[in-house]
């Protein structure tokens, strides 16, 4: 018996050791976006006792994929609030997966919005387009938690772009958050020129969208795209550019 | 004479890593004999299911949950694995008389359970290396299964887009990345080894050991949040202050050790980092086996 006691004193001891080390490991831990689930009450209520108790035991990632999996059947019977809540589960548990956030937001913003707009239980076009501008915003709100979540990736600022383009047509959001992404080196080429084709689409910023575009032209061939060109060629007229300084003259007008 | 006694006779030497490994030995030709290794086709069986199973998804899908599964299966396989061929060993020992033969000869003591629990170890580790080749080889056969589909469907696209798509399939399987949460999930097991050889040196039947050993591991995942609710100054009553103070001293942080969920999601672990994680994990087995001893020492077979 004493010599339990011995141990279990032996055990705080060490404990009291390596308590600051812990500390300093778990903050080194988080610095580098480990353990960053957020396993609170409000998640309790979202996947239930047993779930909850797995992942606070180390399978965090099984029990969203499990999620993940009831999710898609959710899908299979639009049942879209059953969707939601799956997602805001899945999402919590596994923050750092970019592929859960970004289909959530596809699966809100481009299916449920197109499921809302057709709804046929729902005769009042009105309301029709109010939901479906309600999923856009659900599906903006999965890539703006995503990004909180993944300061250090570029692909949701892609992914944002595209939604604010393609379904919000907010195209000075969209530039930013293609701006954003061409700011990461692993982010592909193609972000900077997404993101001058949507400034020359915000009015009173055309002239700042042909000086980008002009510059990207000269970066090579490989850059000088149909798009680059197209949009060149139409914010020189926009701009009524002088024939001398054109870069770019479309074929049909050489003629 | 003496000469010829002496040649037969060596001198004792007080720490023998021979006698150690010849224990080790032993123990894991007896574990192997108990036939643990059958779990591993159970393992094949969640890797081959689980893949066949996700066909329905977009291959990202596909290989996200296969690696989660399987390596989150490979997380429990080999905890439990480690709780329970340990908590057998000392038991065992006493009930085969195993024990008594061993230590009537000139064993130490802590050689003895050394050798017990490097025979744990190897065992550990013999299993997550067939666990972690079994999950390649799936995960290769589906990375194939996934890059054939994606040729037939591009029909004569640009060589490069090809290239490129094949480069994105393979960036979401096995990558080298994954080797640091496969350590330390064998880690993690080896630290719950280390701790049940210590439980089960005072447990008065294994029943015991396995109960504290699987109470340990719950409690050992949310033992930072007892820390931190602890040494926040939040208000609670001093007999709150003073159970969280218990929970946060007396029992490991184990989420320390659960890299593996977020190096699936694509973190990458930074080496010096992982080296210090690795570092305390082997400080928490070198404490646990010394406080063995220490009550093995007196301790009456």
């Amino acid at each position: 018996m004493k010599r339990i006691a011995i141990v279990i004193a032996a055990l705080l001891v060490f404990g009291a050791v390596r308590l600051p080390f812990e500390r300093a490991l778990d903050e080194e831990h988080r610095a580098s976006f480990f353990r960053g689930a957020k396993l609170d009450i409000g998640l309790r209520e979202q996947i239930g006792q047993g779930g909850f108790i797995a992942a606070l035991s180390g399978f965090r990632s099984v029990v969203a994929d499990l999620l993940w999996i009831q999710a898609n059947t959710a899908w299979q019977n639009t049942e879209w609030g059953r969707m939601k809540v799956l997602f805001d589960g899945v999402t919590t548990l596994q923050p750092r997966v970019m592929l859960f956030w970004d289909m959530s937001a596809w699966h809100m913003a481009w299916n449920a919005s197109r499921w809302a707009r057709d709804n046929p239980k729902q005769p009042r076009e009105a309301l029709r387009i109010k939901a479906e501008r309600e999923y856009f915003e659900l599906g903006r709100q999965y890539l703006e938690a995503g990004i909180r979540n993944n300061p250090d990736r570029y692909v949701l600022y892609d992914r944002l772009g595209l939604l604010l383009k393609d379904k919000l047509q907010d195209y000075l959001g969209a530039y930013e958050a293609y701006k954003k992404a061409a700011e990461f080196p692993d982010a592909p080429a193609y972000e900077k020129r997404f993101a001058a084709y949507y400034l020359a689409e915000v009015p009173g910023r055309e002239q700042e969208a042909y000086e980008m575009l002009v510059k990207l032209y000269h970066l090579g061939e490989k850059e000088r795209l149909p798009t680059l060109l197209s949009k060149i060629h139409t914010l020189q007229e926009k701009l009524n550019i002088p024939e001398e300084q054109r870069i770019y003259i479309d074929p049909k007008d050489r003629e | 004479m003496s000469t010829t006694t002496a040649a037969l006779h060596p001198p004792h030497k007080a720490f023998s890593l021979g006698r150690i490994s010849a224990i080790a030995r032993n123990t894991l030709l007896e574990l192997v004999r108990l036939k643990v290794f059958y779990f591993l086709l159970i393992f094949a069986l969640v890797l081959i299911g689980s893949s066949a199973f996700m066909i329905q998804f977009s291959f990202q899908e596909q290989f996200q949950v296969l690696k989660d599964v399987s390596l989150g299966a490979m997380t429990i396989f080999t905890w439990l694995l480690s709780v329970l061929a340990t908590a057998m060993l000392l038991p065992k020992d006493i009930e085969d008389r195993t024990l008594y033969t061993i230590l009537a000869k000139p064993v130490p003591r802590f050689e003895y359970l050394i050798g017990k629990l490097l025979g744990v170890l190897i065992l550990l580790l013999i299993s997550t290396l067939i666990m972690a080749a079994l999950f390649s080889v799936v995960l290769y056969a589906r990375q194939e299964i996934v890059i054939a589909e994606a040729m037939r469907g591009a029909g004569e696209a640009d060589p490069e887009q090809i290239s490129a798509m094949i480069r994105d399939i393979k960036a979401t399987t096995f990558t080298w990345s994954l080797l640091p949460g496969i350590i330390a999930i064998y880690l993690k097991a080896a630290l719950f080894a280390a701790l049940t050889l210590l439980i089960s040196t005072f447990a008065t039947s294994w029943i015991f050991t396995i109960v504290t050993s699987v109470a340990v591991y719950f409690i050992g995942h949310i033992q930072s949040v007892a820390r931190e609710y602890w040494l926040a100054d939040q208000g609670g009553s001093v007999l709150t202050k003073m159970f969280l103070a218990i929970v946060a001293l007396l029992f490991p942080d184990l989420q320390l050790f659960n890299l593996v969920d977020d190096i699936v999601a694509g973190n990458a672990i930074a080496t010096l980092l992982f080296l210090k994680t690795v570092g305390l994990g082997m400080i928490y087995i070198a404490v646990y086996l010394f406080l063995a001893y220490f009550v093995f020492l007196k301790k009456e077979l």
